[in-house]
């Protein structure tokens, strides 16, 4: 017994997925060779996991411009920016995301996750009232409890259950502030942004997005869910990260509040922590600025998302509601996830294996995340060894063929 | 209200339940996380009230939850 055997719950249900034999969470790539091909015990495997959305990480100019900033400037800053001061470089992408999202102000942490944290944490504070979608990602319940904001949870995607909660408080004092996602992670589903935004109309809150996953992703510019949906106006804060579809790590928050900037001197997980690299900015301004550049990016990663989503479905999975770069596949246990992650693995495809308490409800799902770098034959490839690996494990029925898959 | 909770597990876990106000509702009753949220989703409706995150966390018994929701109401 030790100080952490209050865990032992945790460390039972993992030894159960290890003396089948996998280790989900020691998977080591020997090398990774491109945004889509990684080398797995010797092995070439097609990433299908990796939230590359498009593909940035091996772009020439993104890495000669992290080569450059490293080669002039080091290798980290050492430091937190209110303590040793920015560099040229924080200034100019927090310039950069403020212009692309035509906002007055923007704000670059040093993870998404932080960016959650600090965010929440500063905005609702004793007396305020934060509305949580029950589906948010951990860095928005983590965000939550920083701060002292009473939490409230509404039902997955569900407005109606927002505004009833909205409406039960009806004259208690305290700002509201209700939190949805672009995409959520697990299953790819997009919120309702549109009905959301009449709620916070309606009930005079306010309204942030985490566009985590649909950053240069939704939208005709790639400003996200808020832009596809037509409702920029209607969001005050906007949370994203450079971590999927920019190649890199940070997070970002930007707005057109007035007051924004106070959140440099009363935001902990912003000035507690040292600030990003400069070869990560550097990186991070040339990935946003290839991004809105070349909208073949775009377009080349929904069309592989309609591919592997649909072909999925057509072969008789069950997967999300939407064909969006997240697509999952459910399983129906646990034995059968675990069986079938490794299997796809050992047929050279790799992707996420995630388990209750992570998944939206009791069972395991099989998370792939889509590039625009994949190619055709790329997304075909797994589609097969989807179709194998299902019909060696009894989930698919041996005369279901691919009607209606990708062809 | 301690039937009217009961009938609400009774829906959300799809059983007959007995309870007491020293029953735990994860120990004895068996519920993971997901179905403690669908269960005080259920409660929350059934009394037109919200349940704040930090209250749900120090509800372990029965009488707890009892206790939270005439709380809540008594406030609302």
């Amino acid at each position: 017994m030790t100080i952490l055997a209050k865990h032992a719950a945790y460390k039972t249900a993992y030894d159960t997925v290890r003396n089948m034999g996998i280790e989900p969470l020691s998977v080591r790539f020997d090398d990774v060779l491109s945004p889509t091909e990684g080398v797995l015990a010797g092995k070439r495997t097609i990433l299908l996991g990796t939230n590359n959305y498009l593909g940035l990480t091996f772009d020439p100019a993104c890495i000669e411009k992290a080569v450059e900033a490293t080669k002039s400037q080091g290798t980290g800053t050492t430091g937190s920016r209110i303590a040793n001061g920015s560099y040229d470089g924080h200034l100019r992408l927090e310039q950069d995301l403020a212009k692309f999202y035509g906002r007055q102000h923007a704000m670059v942490f040093t993870t998404g996750y932080q960016a959650n944290l600090g965010v929440l944490s500063t905005l609702v504070g004793r007396g305020d009232h934060l509305m949580l979608d029950a589906d948010s990602h951990a860095s928005i319940y983590d965000g939550s409890r920083l701060g002292m904001a009473e939490v409230i949870r509404f039902r997955h995607n569900n407005p109606d259950d927002l505004y009833k909660r909205l409406r039960r408080l009806e004259g208690v004092p305290g700002d509201r502030l209700i939190v949805v996602e672009g995409i959520y992670s697990m299953l790819g589903d997009t919120a309702p942004l549109k009905e959301i935004a009449h709620v916070k109309r309606e009930t005079g809150a306010y309204l942030l997005v985490d566009e985590a996953h649909s950053l240069g992703v939704l939208g005709e510019t790639g400003r996200g869910l808020a832009e596809q949906a037509g409702v920029e106006a209607d969001v005050d804060f906007i949370v994203g990260t450079f971590s999927k579809s920019l190649g890199s790590v940070g997070g970002f928050c930007v707005s057109d509040n007035p007051d924004f900037d106070v959140m440099r001197i009363v935001s902990r997980p912003y000035m507690f922590t040292a600030s990003l690299p400069p070869g990560v900015i550097a990186s991070t301004i040339e990935a946003l600025h290839q991004m809105q550049i070349r909208p073949e990016l775009r377009a080349n990663l929904m069309r592989n998302a309609r591919r592997l989503h649909d072909g999925l479905t057509a072969l008789g999975f069950e997967t999300g509601p939407e064909a969006n770069p997240i697509v999952a596949a459910v399983m129906p246990n646990q034995e059968i996830a675990v069986a079938f992650w490794k299997m796809l693995l050992d047929s050279g495809v790799y992707l996420n294996l995630a388990v209750p308490p992570a998944t939206p409800t009791n069972n395991p799902l099989l998370r792939s995340s889509v590039s625009a770098a994949h190619t055709i034959q790329q997304i075909d490839t797994a589609l097969e060894a989807f179709e194998h690996v299902g019909r060696q494990l009894g989930m698919l029925s041996a005369d279901k063929r691919r009607a209606g898959a990708a062809s | 209200m301690r039937d009217d909770i009961a009938s609400i597990f009774e829906q959300v876990l799809n059983r007959p339940v007995e309870i007491t106000d020293d029953t735990d509702i994860v120990e004895d009753l068996g519920m993971d996380s997901l179905g403690v949220m669908n269960f005080v989703m259920a409660i929350e409706d059934f009394y037109d009230i919200s349940i704040p995150l930090d209250r749900i966390t120090q509800v372990q018994t029965v009488g707890d939850l009892i206790r939270a929701v005439e709380e809540l109401r008594k406030g609302a």
